[in-house]
């Protein structure tokens, strides 16, 4: 399959998952503020900064807007086209690659998404938030899980498949440590408090409800919500479909279906990084993550990795040499100037 | 709903008067006539929204906002007998023949200069005559493998053809698409009124451009090479490339080594034997044509000069659509095939020519004068609709470059029903393009795209300045 081809697969999966994944956080979010009617705005600032922290970066944030209220915050992680994390950036992106690969979509893949992206930038979108952000949020979600549906039941699980496979997962295990790390304010540097606030615990379960972890959780743990468990089921769950360890297993798998490569042997960078991330979560305990790094150390070092996995990913099949005009323009030149000499041995 | 319909004092396509109708049309507006205003209303709506949601749109150039706009559908068909349909096809085939026979001749032996039958001066001052391709043999001896002339219909009904698409004409992914919404929203309709099918473009297309592939490839490697996504015509690159199940690319896609063109895939590079542009002469080798290009791939005019690689369209078909050229068509016709041209040109002053400028330059004010490499309505002045300034303008113009001006009286093109709104039908202008594949053997899809000016009066039918389309019938009889 062409490069161009599954850069665009890849990176339309990663956007969608992106959107989706907003929408959880900025549903949960409004929810649990809906339980805490008298804080002040020193409090606000403090329960939204280490979310727009997780999706991108505050300086950013403090350049369009002067407060950080649910209004001005929720704003930015849902429309504000100038944040190319929001969740309207992420599905024109999204949307934007999918164009440059029509061929490769189903139409109904295609249409779904077209129709969510005509729907956030409809005036109705703008109405339905104003009148009930769960809905609207909703409808983002059901939309996503659409998309997710129709890849998996409508297309050939071929390579085409598999690179977006690789963007969901690689995108997802992100997303779930980011807002994993939202509450490390809570945390000291190292080891687990002893101790856990009901507001706390709150803002912990809220954690668990953005990965929509809730349920799971609680079939496991009960309703006692520590910060310790909570790390646990998020990072190295081995089958909550959105725990990190999850996420890096599918990514690995995806990687070495797609050159063919079996499990402990690798033929790029990408698999090798891979491989050694899911070593990593399948042997590391959740106690060596608090007491070695501390949760937020940890989450820092996880997230450079998956970074790195991407960048390899992008080295072995998509990064293009001699993507230099100039310089192709005179590899072709050099190589008909051989020619012309080799056709004519008499000049 | 049709009864009433005033047709405007031209030549109108389905009715002389009001209450009569034009053979081709009748059982049609019987069966129409059973439709409702409201039921009529929503069904177009529900096609404007399933043409929004499929992302059926163009790109409009110089807007910022990436603005997409869909392509205003009628959904009042454009209807043509059997035996007319005959007749264009026998008029289309011909013209093809003799465009094709005088692009091999001025890349070869010129016998039509030599021949004096068209002076050597416009040729070779034509601004898209590829010097470097003369005595180069086109794989199959085709030029033009895609071609789309514009017709028309005068005040008495006379075909004419307006002028010829030699390069990269697009739309056909409009007569495709208009024709699946038309089989959706009226779909009893087909049967009764006895409908030709169109939906066999795409593998025409492509058995065209397999037959074209170089000598000795046995399952050529097809592509259709884009300029990208903001080009105004992707949604018809990908449409097309889907339909005929073969890779989109990009220039960036493509890399040539050893004048061998290959495809950069996720496994390595991999060989093409035939790319079907859609990326004009110019921009398609930056080693050749223009340096700046960024559409196009380095190297790719040395592979196709070495046979490693066809191209359709090729390389110099655009002095076809020259529209000094244009004038000249009807007597290539006769010189090359010894035969009339079966439809007719509109009648063309050159500004080059003294008697001919000076009536251009005298009636300004009742001629449409056009630039000779412009299309899409621009480069063109509508003299009678048009202020002073605006004619003072092309005067000028006219005489400082009189090779590239032509002058045609003013056609009031003929007229057809066109919805205005609330299920009420108004006289629209219309025009018509049907799509031409010269292979092994010529073909002409039964249809093509009719462009209606929206506008009440206007006889601009471009998408860029406010045309609409119809989808266009051919019947397999009513005379």
């Amino acid at each position: 399959m062409l490069s161009r081809v599954a850069n665009s697969l890849y990176w339309m999966s990663r956007y969608i998952e992106r959107a989706d994944n907003t929408s959880r956080i900025v549903d949960v979010n409004l929810q649990l503020l809906l339980d805490h009617r008298n804080m002040n705005s020193q409090q606000f600032s403090e329960h939204w900064l280490p979310i727009i922290e997780a999706t991108g970066d505050s300086a950013a944030f403090w350049k369009l807007k002067d407060v950080a209220t649910a209004e001005t915050v929720t704003d930015y992680l849902v429309f504000e086209p100038k944040n190319t994390n929001s969740l309207v950036s992420s599905i024109s992106q999204a949307r934007e690659n999918a164009r440059m690969v029509r061929d490769q979509l189903t139409v109904d893949i295609w249409e779904e998404l077209n129709r969510l992206y005509l729907y956030l930038h409809s005036q109705k979108a703008r109405e339905d938030w104003e009148t009930s952000p769960f809905d609207f949020l909703h409808q983002v979600k059901a939309s996503s899980l659409t998309l997710q549906g129709l890849t998996d039941a409508t297309i050939p699980h071929n390579e085409g498949w598999l690179f977006l496979q690789a963007g969901k997962f690689l995108e997802r295990g992100d997303m779930t440590s980011r807002i994993l790390d939202v509450r490390h304010g809570t945390l000291p540097e190292r080891g687990v408090p002893a101790t856990v606030s009901q507001v706390d615990a709150l803002a912990w379960a809220s954690v668990l409800h953005s990965c929509s972890a809730w349920d799971a959780y609680k079939s496991i743990h009960g309703a006692e919500v520590h910060p310790r468990l909570v790390a646990e089921f998020l990072l190295l769950s081995d089958n909550f479909p959105r725990s990190v360890k999850f996420c890096v297993e599918r990514l690995n798998r995806s990687l070495r279906r797609i050159s063919g490569v079996s499990d402990g042997r690798f033929c790029n960078d990408s698999e090798k990084l891979a491989g050694r991330l899911v070593a990593q979560l399948q042997f590391g305990t959740i106690d060596e993550v608090f007491q070695l790094l501390g949760l937020h150390q940890y989450i820092d070092a996880l997230q450079i990795q998956l970074i790195d996995i991407g960048n390899a990913l992008f080295n072995a099949y998509i990064f293009q040499p001699f993507q230099n005009l100039e310089a192709e323009i005179l590899v072709q030149q050099e190589e008909q100037q051989q020619q012309g000499l080799q056709r004519s041995p008499a000049a | 709903m049709l009864s009433a319909y005033d047709p405007s004092g031209y030549f109108d396509e389905m009715s002389p008067q009001t209450g009569s109708f034009r053979k081709p049309y009748e059982t049609f507006a019987q069966r129409f006539q059973q439709i409702t205003r409201d039921d009529f209303d929503d069904r177009r709506r529900a096609v404007d929204t399933a043409f929004l949601r499929q992302g059926i749109t163009f790109n409009v150039y110089g807007d910022s906002a990436g603005t997409e706009k869909i392509f205003p559908f009628d959904l009042m068909p454009r209807i043509i007998s059997a035996k007319e349909w005959e007749y264009l096809e026998r008029g289309l085939i011909q013209r093809i023949t003799a465009l094709n026979l005088f692009l091999h001749d001025i890349y070869h032996e010129q016998r039509i200069l030599k021949d004096g039958v068209v002076p050597s001066y416009f040729v070779l001052s034509a601004k898209h005559f590829r010097r470097e391709f003369v005595n180069f043999s086109v794989p199959k001896d085709i030029y033009i493998h895609i071609c789309g002339s514009d017709l028309i219909r005068g005040g008495d009904g006379q075909w004419m053809v307006l002028e010829d698409n030699g390069r990269c004409p697009s739309g056909v992914s409009y007569v495709l698409e208009n024709r699946r919404a038309m089989k959706r929203t009226f779909p009893a309709m087909f049967e009764s009124v006895g409908v030709r099918p169109v939906d066999q473009y795409p593998q025409e297309l492509l058995k065209m451009l397999q037959h074209i592939a170089p000598g000795g490839v046995a399952d050529p490697t097809v592509v259709l090479l884009t300029p990208g996504a903001y080009n105004s015509a992707y949604f018809e690159h990908t449409y097309l490339a889907r339909e005929m199940g073969i890779e989109i690319v990009e220039g960036r896609d493509l890399v040539v080594r050893n004048a061998r063109v290959y495809m950069r895939t996720t496994k390595g590079l991999q060989p093409v034997h035939v790319i079907y542009r859609r990326v004009d002469d110019d921009f398609i080798d930056p080693t050749v044509f223009r340096r700046d290009s960024m559409l196009g791939v380095p190297g790719l005019v040395h592979a196709y000069r070495s046979g490693n690689v066809s191209l359709a369209n090729s390389i110099g078909t655009g002095i076809a659509d020259d529209k000094v050229m244009y004038y000249f068509v009807p007597k290539m016709i006769k010189y090359y095939l010894d035969q009339d041209p079966i439809i007719p040109n509109v009648p063309t002053y050159l500004a080059s020519e003294e008697a001919d400028r000076k009536y251009m330059l005298e009636n300004l004010d009742k001629l449409v004068v056009k630039a000779a490499n412009e299309s899409g309505g621009y480069g063109m002045l509508m003299g009678p609709m048009a202020s002073k300034a605006e004619r003072e303008g092309f005067r000028g113009a006219i005489e400082k470059d009189p090779r590239n001006y032509i002058g045609q009286p003013m056609i009031n093109l003929s007229t057809h029903p066109t919805h205005v709104g609330g299920g009420h039908f108004e006289p629209r202008h219309i025009d018509f393009r049907p799509y031409i594949l010269y292979g092994e053997k010529t073909v002409i899809i039964p249809g093509g795209l009719t462009r209606v000016a929206l506008t009440k009066g206007s006889l601009v039918v471009n998408s860029s300045q406010g045309g609409g389309s119809k989808d266009t019938w051919v019947l397999y009889g009513d005379e």
